[in-house]
């Protein structure tokens, strides 16, 4: 009961943010969807990591490491602490100038205005919108489900009961979330965003000290795992397979592709914020996710023999056997402002459809700025009770939704080329990226078709690989939980045959005109001697 | 050979990150902490100090002209 309270003492703060930075605003969409291109170094870190920070890096990754052991830290952080900060400084600042000098708000604007296309745009547009819903969907879920776990309290003849319901818990969830970014905007969110990483960081490590105490010390912990057979292999990486592990290294590249990330780049005030941002990044990171995985891994010498389903919530199980209510109470917050994670993606498909259907098909130009910030701001409610209705209607279909983002990860990887093209190789064209695109689309259904059609044969976990096309060999392979090429997750061929088709089709079609080449590509300035300036 | 420097960065920054020696190291270090995971924290570690090399070293100057208060700052807004 006492959590709850401060979940709700939590949520009360975020809708505060929200008022206070409407309070701030100015009816124009630039500030309204990019804080003005005004936000601080210590907001821009810390709201840029905090988008990128889901449930997943709390509630995920410490059920995963209780089944799979301390391998899912290089699995999925690590890799992430190198790659993401790699592509926010060589694409996230580029992004940033694009924004400053042609007034670009989101990828496709770029995308259309670069390659001179308007239907490829449309295209990619429609392929990311759809990528992110899930992520909005299952956002709402996770809201309700949270909140009614939070919430539950034992009644005298010992039945557990919530008082608060998965209905009402996913739409109080909605309603926060809607306000501060209906009222907020880009800065609400932003603030949000800083104030739920900030809790996080400093509650979390709170948290992990006084575990420690009550457990008696980690040491003892780590000694009785090593000593237990069926647990000793928690401790290194035998349960992870070696091309799965080479496989994730092209996860991270999604996320400079996802929109409301590559638009976060755009709100910073000035492109020096970018240095200290891709520097802490790793560390932010490793702070983030070493507790987490390290704690699912002491889980499983706590709570031994929980199943899939149960092993996802032993964070919140660790928290509520050893630690003090209050800080379980402030980490539940915290867990629950990573749930509403979807606030960034609810604005960022807000922005995408203002900018990229409303204004380009001349809805800005007929009815002004301020009808534009409206139509935002409406779609945003449009959006999020879809969701809530959505997250009713499916309540038990999440595996769905969250099968969905896995493979959305892959897919906004796979994207990773056509940018890494469009701002770094003027040769590029609209007809490679539209040809990389099908393919994504293309690669995605299949593996899709291909991991529901085979459910049947999928193997228990801890059982080996099966061929699912045994003629092929190891050309197909399923695992317990994916689909594999030679044993590589689908993300990699994906990322690869994008990046062919791009440079093959762009080097077979023409390229855009000069004039616009030389835009995006300025002539280098003729020095005084006549020779090339360096 | 800015470009050659870059993809040997990027090169020993990916085989530094599949440290397969440790794969079965169950080995814990001061006590509580597995092998494998002080090894990918100190990765963390090392990505931070790589950043921290590449802002230093090779930041793209250009990018300062767009600073809001560069002395022009190329504003060619549709």
């Amino acid at each position: 009961m006492i959590p709850a309270l401060f979940v709700f003492a939590y949520l009360s703060i975020v809708v505060y943010i929200g008022i206070f930075a409407f309070r701030k605003g100015k009816d124009s969409g630039e500030d309204f969807f990019l804080a003005g291109r005004k936000l601080g170094q210590f907001v821009f870190l810390l709201s840029l990591f905090g988008t990128n920070m889901t449930a997943f890096a709390i509630l995920g990754s410490s059920g995963l490491a209780y089944r799979v052991g301390i391998g899912v830290y290089g699995l999925m952080a690590s890799s992430s602490g190198f790659v993401i900060p790699l592509t926010i400084f060589f694409i996230g600042t580029r992004l940033w100038r694009l924004g400053k000098r042609f007034g670009h708000m989101t990828q496709v604007q770029y995308f259309r205005d670069r390659w001179e296309c308007s239907f490829i745009g449309t295209l990619i547009f429609a392929l990311t919108a759809a990528m992110l819903v899930p992520y909005i969907i299952i956002g709402v879920m996770g809201g309700g489900t949270t909140l009614e776990a939070i919430s539950q309290y034992q009644t005298a003849d010992g039945a557990t009961v919530s008082w608060v319901s998965y209905e009402l818990g996913g739409a109080i969830v909605a309603l926060v979330v809607m306000s501060y970014v209906f009222f907020g905007g880009m800065r609400g969110t932003a603030w949000v965003n800083t104030f739920q990483t900030l809790l996080f960081l400093c509650f979390g490590t709170v948290a992990f000290i006084l575990i420690s105490r009550s457990v008696g010390g980690f040491d003892q912990v780590m000694e009785r795992l090593a000593a237990n057979p069926k647990t000793a292999s928690l401790l290194s990486r035998e349960r992870i397979a070696k091309e799965e592990f080479f496989s994730y290294m092209f996860i991270p590249l999604s996320a400079i592709m996802f929109p409301h990330i590559a638009i976060m780049c755009m709100t910073a005030e000035r492109v020096t914020h970018f240095k200290k941002t891709v520097i802490l990044y790793p560390l932010c990171i490793a702070a983030i996710w070493i507790p987490s995985v390290y704690l699912g891994v002491v889980s499983a010498d706590q709570f031994p023999g929980l199943g899939k389903g149960q092993s996802d919530d032993v964070i919140l199980r660790m928290l509520t056997a050893h630690s003090e209510v209050w800080v379980a109470g402030i980490l539940g917050a915290g867990i629950m402002a990573c749930v509403m994670a979807s606030d960034s993606q609810i604005l960022a498909l807000c922005t995408m459809f203002t900018e990229d259907i409303f204004a380009y098909y001349g809805g800005k130009e007929r009815f002004g700025e301020k009808a534009q910030v409206w139509t935002g701001r409406a779609f945003v409610v449009v959006v999020t009770v879809t969701a809530y209705l959505i997250a009713l209607q499916l309540k038990d279909k999440a595996g769905i939704f969250e099968l969905a983002i896995r493979f959305a990860f892959s897919g906004f990887a796979a994207l990773a080329p056509i940018m890494v093209a469009a701002l770094f190789w003027r040769r590029s064209t609209k007809w490679g990226a539209l040809a990389a695109v099908i393919w994504v689309a293309a690669t995605l259904i299949a593996t899709w078709l291909i991991y529901n059609g085979t459910e049947g044969i999928a193997p228990k976990p801890g059982q080996p690989p099966v061929a699912i096309y045994p003629e092929w060999g190891q050309f197909l392979l399923r695992t317990p939980g994916n689909v594999t090429v030679y044993g590589f997750l689908p993300v990699m061929p994906m990322c690869l045959g994008s990046a062919v088709l791009v440079v093959l089709v762009s080097l077979l079609t023409p390229p855009p005109s000069r004039a616009t080449l030389d835009r995006y590509f300025p002539p280098k300035p003729v020095a005084a001697g006549g020779g090339i300036a360096a | 050979m800015r470009m050659l420097l870059f993809i040997v960065f990027v090169a020993v920054m990916v085989t530094l990150h599949h440290d397969f020696w440790l794969w079965t190291d169950k080995r814990l270090v001061f006590g509580f902490l597995p092998a494998g995971l002080a090894y990918h924290l100190g990765y963390s570690v090392l990505a931070a100090c790589a950043m921290f090399a590449l802002v230093k070293l090779a930041w793209p100057k250009d990018l300062d002209e767009d600073e809001p208060d560069a002395p022009s700052n190329g504003g060619e807004r549709a």
